[in-house]
């Protein structure tokens, strides 16, 4: 039986006190031990940033990469060994700004990771400036008047990208943010959970209770089908008085290693290096 | 006499001129002979004006040739533009009927390539197909071995194409041997078939090279002249089972390229130096990760777009040096097909090794030629995964030391999720855990660690051709493609009494200088030759060895240098 200690890592956490990434730990540790994975199954890939800290401090195989490439690498990481259970995580600079090409090709390839992206609508580890997911007119050093565009939207973008599991989650609601990891897990293909954590030191605006006040859970709404894709663009455009958080969308499709005849039946790092049909390769070229 | 026969086929993209040329070029391999086919091209699909041009002897063809002793044009702009080139008592053969000009001289041969395309209900489409049996007759050889060829090209698209080819080949055989009259005096005898011989572009042998080394993953974005290599190993890879991704950019091939290798599984990428430019910050990724890493690199003209379908060696003053910080990387620079392969494969065994990154730089002139080649043999490389420590090594529970401390440099590594123990690989400055530090003596340690690997790749590097090895006082000091181009203008060279010799680096960094003065003579006067502005290889021998270079033959229009033009320029030097 795995356990809550067996994802204790040694590492000294570097955040700052009170920040939302304590609690996102603590639920994707509750959601690996609730799927009864173990370290040693698990690799997480991150970016840089101060969401991207967050594989040295639990037990797991870690590649902590660079600044928005965390997807590319996840994506090499699954191909060669699907075994592994890839999660991916990053912040919403890392991910929408300089990783946003990335993610547009990781949803269409649907490689089964798991992107947690810690949305803080913030540039945190470089001191609070304006990030992808800013509201417009964010004031911060890098828009002394105020951010002139609107905040881009992750969810309405993975919806038209027909993402294979679209979700949002929320730190100040553990179980519902711990169920929703699960169920990335457990989705075969692209899973992508935005999730709402309030910067502590940086983001006077999206405050933990200005979020506490908005959210909602969507499934607690009667009747919402989350393979309806015209309601999932409907709510993934909710944003002000309401905002939803859970499985906004999901579309069954068929992943990238299910249709990759080369790892039907072993991964490719069990495979073996030498091949004896090398000599047939050079008589092509008689 | 020796044969040394040089054939152009000049015409616009879209009209199959590199199809004769490999079409003859598979002809003389298989009967025993070299041929070399080099490719002029332009960046489009349709239209302009590419040549291909088809050198070929009775021993391994070093170089390409000037002027051509035939000429096939395809269409009107081919007879203006390659006509100056022609050798003296050339031969052109040109379609007459179809751009409407008179033969002007008697060794000019008007051909009707569409007609007798349309005639034998081919299509003007294979009026290449004619020109391919017009250019056999043209140098006297049989047409036998090119029938045997279309069949078994055109087998799989059934009889009717496999005999409408055949048929355009032997029309065009037929009429220039029927209306050359003196013109064509030629004769040559293929004599009897002689298998074992492989006719290999540069960028196949990168591939195979790939994929004999174990090859498992490629990522990559399409971009001249690199792309063939991809193509080629996408080709194979269900029988060779290798995943190809087909990534977004550069940047995710590289990224891509990184996760598979942190996985365990071999991996490449292949690009040409504006997409290198872009996976700079994640080669230093794995130079700071110790990912092993295999990056083939086909240089073209720049800076920027420059000119994509051309030739330059300009890209390795920024591959050496590529990336922020200071790591170990090492470069190859293959000069023809066969070092190519092996270069490859080497490549592989460096990388897991050392467990940095590996680049083979390559150039559009190399990948794009096609080389005669004795035979590849396998048994000579073998596979060497480095430090791979087995799982029972790893404890449960455990956090492997991934970047522990190393005389070598080179730490024992684990794969994901094949023990139970994990590791953490890290880009900022990590411990021995791979946990992030700013610790100033880990910092300091680490960084020595990881130079230290330099040292390694440095004392095991190929060491330099010398040909011939033991006499010449003047040196002509070179690196990758040029090997062969700077090998005949010594050979020229030394018919004129001119006491030269080549000094070729294939493995260019890091440089290894044992015994290098003993070996080329104190009093040795080096030119350096290479196809850029600066020299930057002579600049990166005498940084590396202390040897100046100030004699230096350098090209940067975009083209192949061959071994006449280097003969030419050491004599203005002289």
């Amino acid at each position: 039986m795995v356990s809550i200690q067996d994802y204790e890592s040694k590492d000294p956490i570097a955040w700052c006190p009170g920040c939302g990434n304590f609690s996102l730990l603590n639920a994707l540790k509750e959601a690996l031990v609730g799927l009864g994975k173990r370290p040693h199954e698990i690799a997480i890939v991150s970016g840089i940033g101060q969401a991207s800290k967050i594989p040295h401090y639990l037990m797991c195989n870690a590649f902590n990469g660079l600044h928005g490439r965390t997807l590319p690498t996840a994506t090499g990481l699954k191909l060669a060994n699907h075994e592994l259970t890839v999660i991916a995580e990053g912040g919403d600079g890392d991910g929408y700004a300089e990783g946003g090409n990335h993610f547009i090709h990781a949803m269409r390839r649907n490689v089964d990771i798991t992107y947690l992206v810690h949305d803080n609508q913030v540039y945190g580890l470089t001191k609070g400036q304006t990030s992808p997911t800013s509201e417009k007119g964010y004031v911060s050093k890098t828009t002394p008047w105020g951010s002139t565009s609107p905040p881009e939207n992750p969810l309405l973008l993975a919806i038209a990208s027909d993402c294979s599991f679209v979700a949002r989650g929320f730190t100040g609601d553990i179980p519902h943010l711990t169920q929703l990891i699960k169920e990335g897990i457990r989705n075969r293909g692209f899973s992508f959970i935005d999730i709402l954590q309030p910067c502590v030191s940086f983001n006077r605006v999206n405050t933990f209770q200005w979020y506490k006040s908005r959210v909602y859970r969507i499934e607690e709404e009667e009747g919402y089908d989350a393979s309806d894709r015209t309601s999932a663009f409907q709510k993934a455009q909710e944003w002000g008085e309401r905002i939803p958080i859970g499985v906004l969308y999901r579309s069954a499709r068929p992943t990238r290693e299910e249709q990759e005849p080369v790892i039907a039946t072993t991964s490719l790092v069990k495979q073996p290096l030498a091949t004896a049909a090398f000599p047939r390769l050079l008589k092509t070229f008689e | 006499m020796a044969l040394d026969m040089n054939i152009r086929i000049g015409g616009q993209a879209g009209q199959g001129v590199q199809a004769v040329s490999y079409a003859v070029g598979k002809v003389f391999t298989r009967y025993g002979y070299y041929v070399l086919i080099h490719q002029d091209l332009e960046s489009r699909i349709r239209g302009g004006h590419n040549y291909a041009q088809i050198r070929i002897q009775d021993r391994p063809v070093l170089s390409i040739k000037d002027r051509p002793d035939v000429l096939i044009a395809l269409d009107e702009r081919s007879i203006e533009q390659d006509l100056p080139d022609l050798a003296e008592e050339g031969v052109l053969i040109f379609d007459g009927e179809s751009t409407g000009r008179p033969a002007k001289s008697p060794s000019h041969l008007s051909v009707p390539l569409e007609r007798l395309a349309n005639e034998v209900g081919g299509g003007k489409i294979m009026a290449n197909t004619v020109a391919t049996g017009a250019a056999l007759a043209s140098i006297g050889v049989e047409i036998e071995p090119l029938l045997d060829y279309l069949e078994e090209q055109f087998r799989d698209k059934g009889n009717e194409t496999v005999e409408k080819n055949q048929a355009c080949a032997s029309a065009g055989y037929r009429h220039v041997r029927e209306h050359s009259g003196r013109s064509v005096s030629r004769k040559i005898s293929l004599g009897t078939p002689q298998r074992g011989k492989l006719l290999l572009s540069g960028s196949e042998a990168m591939a195979i090279g790939s994929i004999f080394a174990g090859l498992k993953f490629y990522a990559g974005y399409p971009m001249s002249p690199s792309t063939a290599i991809m193509e080629y190993v996408a080709s194979q890879a269900r029988e060779y089972n290798i995943v190809v991704e087909p990534a977004e950019d550069e940047i995710a091939a590289l990224n891509m390229a990184i996760g598979a290798s942190f996985a365990g599984v071999r991996t490449m990428t292949a690009t040409s130096g504006g997409g290198f430019c872009l996976m700079v910050e994640a080669f230093g990724l794995a130079g700071m990760t110790e990912t092993p890493l295999v990056v083939a690199i086909g240089q073209r003209p720049g800076p920027a777009t420059g000119l994509p379908t051309r030739t330059e060696q300009g890209d390795l003053a920024f591959v050496v040096r590529a990336g922020h910080g200071d790591f170990a990387r090492a470069v190859l620079a293959p000069g023809n097909a066969e070092q190519a392969f092996y270069a490859m494969a080497r490549a592989f065994n460096l990388a897991d090794r050392y467990q940095t990154p590996v680049v083979v730089l390559a150039d559009q002139y190399l990948l794009d030629s096609y080389f005669t080649v004795e035979g590849l043999d396998p048994a000579v490389m073998t596979i060497d995964r480095g430090k791979i420590a087995h799982p029972v090594d790893a404890g449960p529970g455990q956090v492997f030391k991934r970047y522990a401390y190393d005389p070598s440099g080179v730490s024992p590594r684990i794969l994901p999720g094949q023990s139970e123990a994990v590791l953490y690989a890290c880009s900022d400055e990590h411990t021995e855990e791979g946990h992030i530090t700013e610790s100033a003596e880990v910092r300091t340690a680490m960084v020595r660690k990881r130079m230290k690997k330099l040292e390694g790749m440095r004392r095991e590097s190929t060491p330099p051709e010398v040909a011939p090895p033991d006499d010449g006082d003047l040196v002509l000091l070179g690196w990758g493609s040029t090997w062969g181009a700077m090998r005949e203008a010594v050979d020229l060279l030394r018919t004129e009494n001119i006491r030269a010799r080549m000094l070729h680096y294939c493995d260019v960094y890091p440089l290894g200088k044992q015994g290098l003065v003993e070996r080329i003579g104190e009093n040795a006067r080096v030119i350096g030759l290479e196809s850029n502005y600066t020299g930057q290889f002579a600049d990166l021998f005498h940084l590396e060895t202390g040897i100046p270079v100030t004699d230096r033959i350098l090209k940067y229009d975009g083209r192949p240098f061959s071994a006449e033009e280097i003969a030419g320029r050491v004599r203005t030097m002289l």
